[in-house]
């Protein structure tokens, strides 16, 4: 029998459509479509007739993890893929479990480098400078960010597909661990900056107002005492009352709403502005 | 406004609203967003502005495991046209994306939900190994963010700046607007907060608190903090790593942890 092979080509078009992957995300299998769009090339490149139906089926199942790291799994299960139509002995129960053990540790890496770290790093430089009106800062944050992710989509194709099972046994080992803490201890630096510096709240009220011995007015508002304390403690606060109430289950919806509310009751009663 | 300018503010808002789904070239983002509403309206720096200011308020908002960001496409397409064709201030873009990232967000969850069905007819397309079927099923999704977007934000475009609009917005309270506005110097909070639950990790907690102390006594910028980050985590790796080293060497009950500390190569790391 002709071995069969995953091309160059093929491998393109995962890339390509990997950029795609939540296109058609929903709350019964999430990016399950996607998932199995991106392995059509690679696919119909192996398989025939009630193979390729059994392929497509298995690769419809659920599926979730941040997007980027998800090429990786893609070049992953495209080589296993490559191996059992080669006949190798990977059962779909194999090919299943694999995928389903990659999206949490992936996942794990990934949200805290890509979402906690490298866009709110990129937003907030080019937010600063599209304050001025200036084209570069919208400019800045786009190329810079998708150079990355471009990157990351078209190295984890082909890294994950020519390393395949072999970077499967790593991920349950320690390398994948260190990089998991790594990417969270950078990821919970960032955000402790983010809650400290990228949130605004002023509390005007009065607390006390003397004329001091030189003849001054002093205003001591709920702000300034907050200030010579310690500044930013009430987002920080805020942000610890969130984590509660969304650990406890509250629809993150809802918190906002809320959220909402206590910005409009608490301008009413003079307590914000 | 003109019919070749709604033709492309059609194209805009379809395309932040696939980005929103996507979050892969970040088009929906306010600061991608705005920036080419104001193009497409005739007012780039107006867009630009505002884009900055939104995305200043928007930087938690993020899809992380199955939670869903406020949406920020519809708020800054829709907000972006309020302020330049509707006139109005770009704090009341402010308070108005607010509430418009919430009502984005509802749509959002309206077409993941009919997606479904679309989900169940590519399984049917499975069975008959029909591949362009599953496509056209990934496509449909796609088009259905797109016209969430598009479509109410055509439908504003065209009334913006009438009387009858100017009037309504001018008629909201002031205590709302104001309030929706002081609502949005934190309302990041809840972005954060779902990050930090995700990493889940009592132990780390150290590093947010570092990052929060450096943040609030100096004046080191982000990029700062990410270089601080990462030099933080390579010694926390390092540190994981002697700690297995020692535990290693005790099961096998001989070398020493300075001796095993030696084993460890660097090189693994990244």
């Amino acid at each position: 029998m002709e071995e069969k092979k995953v091309t160059k080509n093929d491998l393109f078009w995962t890339f390509i459509r990997s950029n795609f992957l939540l296109g058609s995300f929903n709350f019964e299998r999430m990016q399950s479509i996607g998932f199995c769009v991106s392995m059509i090339p690679i696919l119909k490149r192996i398989y025939k007739g009630d193979e390729l139906k059994a392929a497509l089926k298995r690769h419809l199942e659920f599926f979730n993890t941040q997007p980027f790291v998800a090429a990786a799994i893609m070049g992953i299960i495209g080589a296993m893929e490559e191996k059992r139509a080669n006949g190798a002995d990977i059962s779909p129960a194999t090919l299943s479990g694999v995928k389903v053990g990659l999206i949490g540790p992936l996942a794990g890496v990934g949200d805290p480098i890509f979402w906690g770290t490298i866009r709110p790093v990129l937003a907030a430089l080019g937010a600063g400078i599209a304050l001025t009106g200036s084209l570069i800062g919208p400019l800045i944050f786009f190329v810079a960010f998708n150079a990355i992710r471009l990157a990351t989509h078209w190295y984890g194709v082909q890294y994950g597909y020519s390393k395949g099972t072999q970077l499967v046994e790593n991920i349950g080992g320690n390398e994948m661990h260190f990089l998991t803490e790594g990417a969270s201890v950078l990821g919970l630096l960032v955000m402790g900056a983010l809650v400290a510096k990228w949130t605004s709240v002023n509390m005007p009220l009065v607390i006390s107002e003397y004329d001091n011995a030189m003849g001054e007015h002093v205003v001591t508002t709920l702000q300034t005492i907050f200030d010579s304390l310690m500044p930013s403690i009430v987002p920080l606060l805020m942000t610890f009352a969130c984590m509660k109430l969304l650990k406890a289950g509250m629809n993150p919806l809802l918190v906002i709403i809320g959220l909402f509310a206590l910005g409009i009751i608490g301008y009413a009663i003079g307590l914000f502005a | 406004m003109s019919e070749v300018q709604l033709i492309l503010l059609f194209i805009v808002a379809a395309i932040t609203g696939m980005a929103s789904v996507l979050d892969e070239a970040q088009f929906h983002r306010p600061i991608i967003a705005c920036t080419l509403t104001g193009m497409v309206l005739g007012d780039t720096t107006t867009g630009v502005i505002l884009g900055g200011t939104l995305e200043m308020m928007a930087l938690g908002w993020m899809n992380v495991g199955a939670a869903m960001a406020p949406d920020a496409a519809l708020a800054s397409v829709v907000s972006a046209i309020l302020v330049i064709v509707g006139h109005q201030s770009i704090g009341a873009g402010i308070a108005l994306a607010v509430p418009l990232a919430a009502a984005g967000q509802v749509l959002t969850i309206f077409v993941r939900t009919i997606t479904v069905f679309f989900q169940h007819l590519a399984d049917k397309y499975a069975d008959e190994g029909n591949t362009r079927g599953i496509e056209l099923c990934h496509l449909a999704g796609l088009i259905l963010q797109a016209l969430r977007v598009a479509l109410p934000a055509v439908a504003i475009a065209m009334v913006a700046g009438t009387d009858t609009v100017n009037n309504a917005l001018n008629s909201i309270p002031e205590v709302i607007t104001r309030g929706l506005q002081v609502a949005g110097g934190f309302i990041v909070v809840v972005g954060y907060a779902m990050v930090i639950n995700l990493m889940n990790a009592q132990k780390l907690m150290v590093y947010f608190f570092l990052g929060f102390l450096i943040a609030v006594f100096t004046d080191v910028n982000l990029i700062g903090f990410g270089a601080i980050g990462a030099i933080c985590a390579y010694f926390h790796i390092k540190d994981m790593q002697k700690d297995i080293a020692i535990q290693e060497a005790a099961m096998t009950g001989g070398g020493g942890g300075g001796g095993a500390d030696d084993d460890i190569d660097d090189s693994d790391l990244m």
